[in-house]
């Protein structure tokens, strides 16, 4: 294809966007609003998934000790929890000292232990890290396997609620993105056929006069490609701006980042990219669809 | 250049349009295609430009059996064929030079080769003067000029003309004709489908009369032959 040509697309393309513009506001508006979703629905997923490993790999593994244990017997066990594959950090923490740490945390309410009259209801505890987050659970295993293991705690529910949370929220997100990124093709279809269709004696003409069907096809491939470009466009500037000054509210008034809030720019210029890629794409899937007819002659 | 062998054609619908048609139409050619409405006319121009296909036979053009080629070499075949229209089909929204340029713009031609091509056109059909004009502002017959022009701006070997005269007057119709055939003596080959009777007597060229979809006639310096 010849630079001059490719002149003479975008000259065409442009034209037929002026000339029905209230269709193609109705497009760019649908492709914009499926691709807000997108892009919403993008970031909590990511976000999620990004919580739930950091989440992941904090976890600790809490085995309690059977209470008929004695302390030395306990701490016998060192070597071998530590010797479990995948182990990366043990610590043994005995009754008296987690009722010592018990009675600080408690502060002012302090008799609440002394009403206890001298019984330490606390049983010998390892708090254990594994190396990787995907070994929590093979080695809390192996640790209630050990029979002066009474209980292991691993924070197991909560790590499977966030990864049953964000499985629906992918669902649901998909779900709505595709019914919505259908709704935005057939618009544009729409569109383009209806400059197709104000354009079918020049179509004809141009099959007359030996144009190859791609010729043809340029223009309005490139019409239907800049609703979407446009659409996709309008959506980054919301999400993006939204998205920012969300993260900032987030930082500013609550002072944590244990949120994990990824603003890193390398998330949002992919993130951007491929709404700015789909909206393309839609559209010109939507005006190959429409003009798939029309050129046969 | 047109080698027609056996064909024939039946529409989806079930109407026979042609049936066994065999006929050649030699390289400089100047050949009258005549019959009633429905008799095949259009079929036969629509096969020759490969708009439709065959049912049956084979079509040679410029000795290649154009039935074989695929879907999309198709417009390079049509190149080779400038076609001209009852109803003229110009663009009503570009001048007249624009809507000759248009012909070779679609083919992708060189911007130098458009620039020297347009104008010579414009003069063989007495139009360079008007160049710049809007069709609107022309005859009809002024328009149809321009649109023989279109046909004949890349030089194609073969140019089909379907009943070019037919919305035309007379004396405009003569002009027309005249015109077809000062580009029949530089070498184009012609096929100018027709109801103009006093014409195609005058003119003494071959005829091919077709009636109910087979060739009735086919007579070198032959006559219209009906009366209608």
């Amino acid at each position: 294809m010849k630079i001059r040509t490719f002149g003479y697309f975008i000259r065409e393309a442009c034209k037929s966007l002026y000339r029905n513009n209230w269709m193609g506001l109705a497009s760019i508006g649908t492709v914009a609003v499926s691709l807000i979703i997108f892009g919403a629905s993008l970031i909590t997923v990511m976000n999620a998934n990004y919580l739930a490993t950091r989440l992941e790999s904090n976890v600790e593994i809490i085995a309690y000790l059977k209470d008929n244990v004695p302390e030395d017997e306990a701490r016998g066990l060192y070597e071998e929890i530590k010797d479990l594959p995948g182990v990366a950090k043990v610590k043994f923490k005995s009754r008296d000292q987690a009722l010592r740490e018990f009675r600080e945390e408690l502060g002012a309410q302090q008799n609440m232990v002394d009403a206890l009259g001298g019984d330490n209801p606390l049983p010998h505890l390892y708090a254990i890290n594994t190396i990787a987050p995907e070994d929590v659970t093979r080695v809390a295993e192996r640790i209630q396997a050990l029979k002066q293991v009474d209980k292991v705690d691993y924070g197991k529910d909560f790590v499977e609620k966030m990864f049953s949370i964000i499985k629906w929220v992918r669902l649901v997100g998909m779900t709505v993105i595709v019914l919505l990124g259908l709704a935005a093709v057939f618009l544009i279809a729409t569109t383009i056929r209806l400059t197709v269709f104000s354009r079918r004696k020049e179509i004809e003409i141009m099959k007359v006069l030996g144009a190859t069907n791609w010729f043809i096809r340029w223009p309005f491939l490139l019409e239907g490609m800049a609703l979407g470009f446009t659409g996709a466009l309008l959506a980054v500037l919301v999400v993006g701006v939204s998205y920012v000054s969300f993260t900032d509210y987030i930082q500013k008034n609550f002072n944590y980042a244990v949120f994990g809030l990824q603003t890193d720019p390398q998330f949002m210029m992919i993130l951007g990219a491929s709404m700015l890629g789909a909206g393309m794409f839609i559209g010109a899937v939507g005006s190959g669809i429409s003009m798939r007819r029309f050129l046969r002659i | 250049m047109i080698h027609m062998i056996n064909v024939s054609k039946i529409y989806p619908n079930g109407t026979k349009a042609l049936t066994d048609i065999t006929m050649r139409i030699e390289k400089g050619e100047f050949v009258f295609l005549v019959g009633p409405s429905g008799a095949g006319k259009s079929t036969m121009t629509k096969l020759i430009f490969r708009e439709e296909q065959p049912s049956r036979g084979q079509i040679l053009f410029n000795r290649k059996n154009i039935s074989r080629y695929k879907r999309r070499e198709i417009p390079y075949i049509r190149r080779s064929i400038g076609v001209i229209f009852q109803d003229f089909r110009l663009l009503p929204g570009k001048t007249v030079a624009e809507n000759v340029a248009f012909a070779l713009e679609v083919i992708e031609a060189p911007r130098k080769e458009i620039k020297k091509a347009v104008p010579a056109a414009l003069e063989m059909v007495r139009l360079a003067d008007k160049a710049n004009v809007m069709p609107s502002e022309l005859s009809g017959g002024e328009q149809q000029r321009v649109a023989i022009a279109r046909a004949i701006v890349n030089n194609p070997p073969l140019v089909i003309a379907d009943e070019p005269t037919g919305n035309l007057d007379p004396d405009t119709s003569w002009e027309i004709v005249n015109l077809l055939q000062e580009i029949n003596k530089c070498g184009t080959t012609i096929l100018m489908a027709t109801h103009a009777k006093e014409i195609v007597d005058s003119m003494k060229k071959r005829v091919i009369a077709l009636e109910k979809g087979r060739i009735a006639r086919d007579e070198e310096r032959g006559g219209y032959g009906y009366e209608d």
